[in-house]
């Protein structure tokens, strides 16, 4: 596993991942697809105004679910009636721009060959892909580590509570993907800068 | 055709009351323990167009004092960059300058 690199004479980005690094990334940008196009929206108050029921643009206010409140932070903190305006006429936007970005990820892994289901063994993905593909790829990592962090509660400066942790605890296995896919995230910034 | 007719400057204005007049509102970005320092100096640059050198000032300030304003401009363009920031998974607010 050596992460992404820039090809320099297309000016394309390339990784080579094994069977399972990519089956892994499809079940983590599957997870993100599920999330963003399945948990409803946060439901509206003030139903019964006749303006309120002429809007179906979007959700008003913060939603309940942690991970979904991350990805979509309230723009004005001290306003809520700005904050929710804001959130009717972008949550919807970012909601698809996320899905659809998690979607590309599944899609240019299938493309390098990761079959729907994997079952062979010593399966060798490479990927290669455009600056405007590998951006994407970019944030929706960050989308996935967002997701992942808020869910194992991670917090600033905590490594040697992760290191602690006994191996066998599944938040122990679920805090390394998290870290690998940093790791990948990492590479990918050199590659698109360097 | 017409002429342009002698416009009267308002002599009490300073110039910097008119900076701060046309722009009024600031985007925020918050410290968070998740987002890497090499991509949020990576998404300073690719948004906004900054530097290397400015987008890393940038990024330092929201990792040593928790937040740092990081564009002004009017409450439409803070509107935009703040939605930006959200689809790069930063965690950004806006507020009206002080």
């Amino acid at each position: 596993m050596s992460g992404f690199a820039l090809h320099r004479r297309s000016g394309h980005v390339i990784a080579t991942f094994t069977g399972f690094e990519a089956d892994l990334l499809r079940s983590l940008a599957s997870q993100l697809v599920e999330l963003l196009r399945n948990e409803a929206a946060a439901p509206r108050t003030g139903l019964d105004s006749f303006e309120a029921m002429l809007d179906f643009s979007g959700p008003t206010s913060e939603p309940d679910d942690p991970v979904l409140a991350r990805l979509f932070p309230t723009a004005y903190p001290q306003d809520e009636e700005s904050a929710a305006e804001f959130r009717r006429f972008t949550e919807g936007a970012l909601r698809d721009g996320k899905a659809t970005g998690a979607a590309t990820v599944i899609d240019t892994l299938e493309e390098a060959g990761l079959p729907p289901e994997l079952t062979e063994d010593g399966l060798v993905i490479d990927v290669e892909m455009d600056r405007a593909t590998a951006e994407t790829w970019l944030r929706s990592f960050t989308d996935v580590r967002l997701a992942l962090a808020t869910r194992l509660g991670v917090e600033e400066g905590d490594d040697d509570v992760w290191l602690a942790m006994p191996e066998d605890d599944p938040r122990t296995q679920a805090h390394d993907i998290y870290q690998w896919v940093g790791y990948l995230q990492e590479t990918l910034v050199e590659a698109l800068t360097g | 055709m017409s002429a342009a007719s002698p416009v009267e400057v308002e002599p009490t204005q300073t110039p910097d009351e008119i900076t701060l007049v046309a722009r009024p509102w600031i985007t925020v970005v918050w410290n968070d323990p998740v987002n890497l320092m090499s991509y949020v100096t990576y998404v300073f640059q690719t948004y906004f167009g900054y530097g290397k050198a400015k987008a890393q000032k940038l990024m330092l300030e929201v990792h040593t004092d928790g937040k740092s304003a990081v564009s002004s401009g009017s409450r439409e363009e803070m509107e935009r960059d703040v939605q930006a920031m959200h689809e790069y998974g930063l965690w950004a607010t806006m507020e009206k300058q002080e």
